[in-house]
């Protein structure tokens, strides 16, 4: 499934998270990346060096937008200025498609700057849905809705997060951006199979792939993006990749980041496994 | 419980402040048990109860917006020192938590709490306004929008009685008591020589220069925060330099501008017009002026 209407019909490969340290790196040495995935919010801003990077790099590689503030299942409206400034960027960027969480943040107008995780109810669902319906048509750009790692559940979930996810994305008729990361630490927080997650998934919506590594102390896991995949998350990605096909796929590395290439290299090593998806669909 | 029930109650209990071990609070300021909200919303499981769940999220809260906060502020916590810096961290993102859906707005009410909390600055009150102001100032002044530029070519074929010129958005304008652009330029520099110095003498060092500029008796200092290139510079300017900028920023024509800011100068009255003819030719070589359109208000 690699091409379909919510990662606009585009057929990218491997790509990595554009971050500061390797500015430099890139726009000198200009490795050969498929793809880079950008934080929307660190340029929804009106000028300087971040735009001048920005363009520079989109002059010479295909930018994907990823956000972290949207906050879709936030009970209450998107804000204006937000989406308006959002807007401005796509336009820029022409990104083909835009993903952001599906959790919450932000509440009677303040920010949490976290991903907060909903508790799973048709209520929920439905707000959430409306939500994603609502910034997609203001953008005209498919929208990709992704997984979070959580810590808590809440007494008044009526489903299991997989079939919130389900019930949300039907509603909305939007992408899935899966991450099979959040899917290995959710289910070690909450026990539950992470196999029985990625088995859930409806394919055909699945947009893209995130990837990374995480932190692990005695009585939960945090998200922290600052280690290489381990294997049991290289494992749920095989298992995903074997049932959506070859899938434009990102690494995250977001604290305590390596050098450009040990990055880059660790991104590759999904090669193996989008290999054998080619393999499949050629047979 | 509706979807904003429980969003309302776990963000309240989520943006409560730490204990001063960092962890989370049995109960709120407000007398509201943590642990209740706790129980009544977050299941518990085979590891963590209900409290120690919501407990993730709560500190993970306060870790990020302080260490953004902190971010910001270097100057700020160089003039009042990491323990009262930490404190008044605490007490303003309480009572000004980020408004914004970016981390880059969650100083923009600081000069605003300080004055209705002068206590929190102790002696150092003024000095402390004046580094927030020239903090604040930088981060606007780093991703301010840049209009095409006016030349002074364009300037000098308008009619000066009519003319009005609105700064680059990017141009900060700021009349302080202390040199805190030099405070703030040492601490940078401080900060980026830690890896080659010891910890302890870039404190004392620090300490000891802050100290000697809040010693300091408080004069008038004019600065423009702006950006060349892609980088943030402070310039010092004269008194009537700031007040023609500044009568200008608020609309005044060139001529308005710089009769009024030239009223009472000191400046002998034959030297002024090769002064004022200069630093326009400057202002403009740095792109400064753009033209002047209708600032909508709302009503």
């Amino acid at each position: 499934m690699p091409a379909n209407k919510f990662n606009g019909h585009t057929d990218y490969g491997i790509g990595i998270g554009l971050r500061v340290p390797h500015y430099q790196h890139i726009l000198t040495r200009k490795p050969v990346v498929d793809w880079f995935e950008i934080i929307s919010e660190n340029f929804m801003i009106d000028g300087g060096r971040p735009l001048r990077i920005l363009d520079e790099i989109l002059e010479q590689y295909k930018v994907v937008q990823h956000g972290v503030s949207m906050y879709f299942g936030s009970a209450q409206r998107a804000d204006r200025e937000h989406l308006r400034r959002l807007k401005t960027l796509v336009k820029r960027t022409k990104t083909p498609w835009l993903s952001d969480h599906l959790c919450w943040g932000s509440v009677d107008g303040r920010y949490t700057h976290d991903l907060l995780p909903m508790p799973y109810t048709f209520e929920a669902a439905k707000i959430t849905a409306q939500k994603v319906r609502e910034v997609r048509d203001f953008l005209e750009i498919p929208i990709a809705v992704e997984n979070v790692s959580s810590y808590a559940e809440f007494h008044v979930s009526e489903m299991t997060e997989w079939e919130f996810l389900n019930e949300v994305v039907e509603r909305a008729d939007c992408g899935i951006l899966l991450d099979v990361n959040n899917i290995y630490v959710s289910s070690q927080n909450h026990t539950f199979d992470p196999f029985t997650y990625v088995n859930s998934v409806p394919v055909e919506r699945v947009a893209q792939i995130h990837i990374a590594g995480h932190s692990k102390y005695r009585k939960y896991i945090l998200d922290t993006h600052d280690h290489p995949v381990i294997d049991p998350v290289w494992k749920l990605y095989a298992r995903a990749i074997e049932r959506v096909g070859h899938t434009a796929t990102l690494l995250e590395w977001d604290d305590s980041i390596p050098a450009f290439d040990e990055v880059h290299d660790e991104a590759l090593k999904a090669n193996k496994f989008l290999a054998s998806a080619s393999l499949a669909t050629a047979v | 419980m509706n979807l904003l029930d429980i969003q309302r109650q776990m963000a309240a209990a989520v943006m409560t402040p730490l204990t001063p071990s960092e962890r989370m609070r049995n109960v709120a300021p407000n007398g509201r048990s943590l642990r209740a909200v706790a129980n009544k919303i977050i299941k518990p499981n085979d590891r963590l109860t209900s409290f120690e769940r919501l407990e993730i999220y709560n500190r993970q809260y306060w870790f990020r917006v302080l260490s953004g906060f902190a971010e910001d502020f270097p100057g700020l916590r160089a003039v009042l020192g990491t323990r009262a810096f930490d404190k008044l961290a605490e007490a303003y993102l309480n009572d000004c938590p980020s408004r914004s859906f970016t981390m880059r707005n969650i100083g923009s009410q600081l000069e605003t709490w300080l004055k209705k909390h002068p206590a929190r600055t102790g002696s150092r009150y003024k000095l402390a306004i004046d580094m927030v102001r020239l903090e604040w100032a930088e981060i606007n002044a780093f991703d301010g929008t840049r209009e095409s530029p006016l030349t002074s070519a364009d300037i000098a074929e308008a009619n000066p009685a009519k003319l009005r010129l609105r700064l680059q958005p990017y141009v900060n304008l700021l009349d302080l008591r202390y040199p805190v652009d030099d405070l703030l330029l040492e601490v940078r520099k401080n900060t980026e020589e830690l890896s080659v110095a010891s910890n302890a003498f870039s404190e004392r060092h620090k300490t000891k220069r802050v100290a000697a500029i809040a010693r300091m008796r408080p004069g008038a200092i004019f600065l423009a925060v702006h950006r060349m290139g892609e980088e943030v510079y402070f310039r010092r300017l004269e008194g009537e330099e700031f007040a023609i900028l500044s009568n200008l920023r608020d609309g005044k024509s060139l001529n308005g501008a710089i009769e009024s800011a030239l009223r009472n100068s000191t400046t002998p009255a034959d030297t002024r017009p090769l002064l004022v003819q200069k630093w326009f030719q400057t202002w403009s070589t740095l792109g400064w002026f753009c033209p002047w359109k209708k600032v909508a208000t709302s009503s």
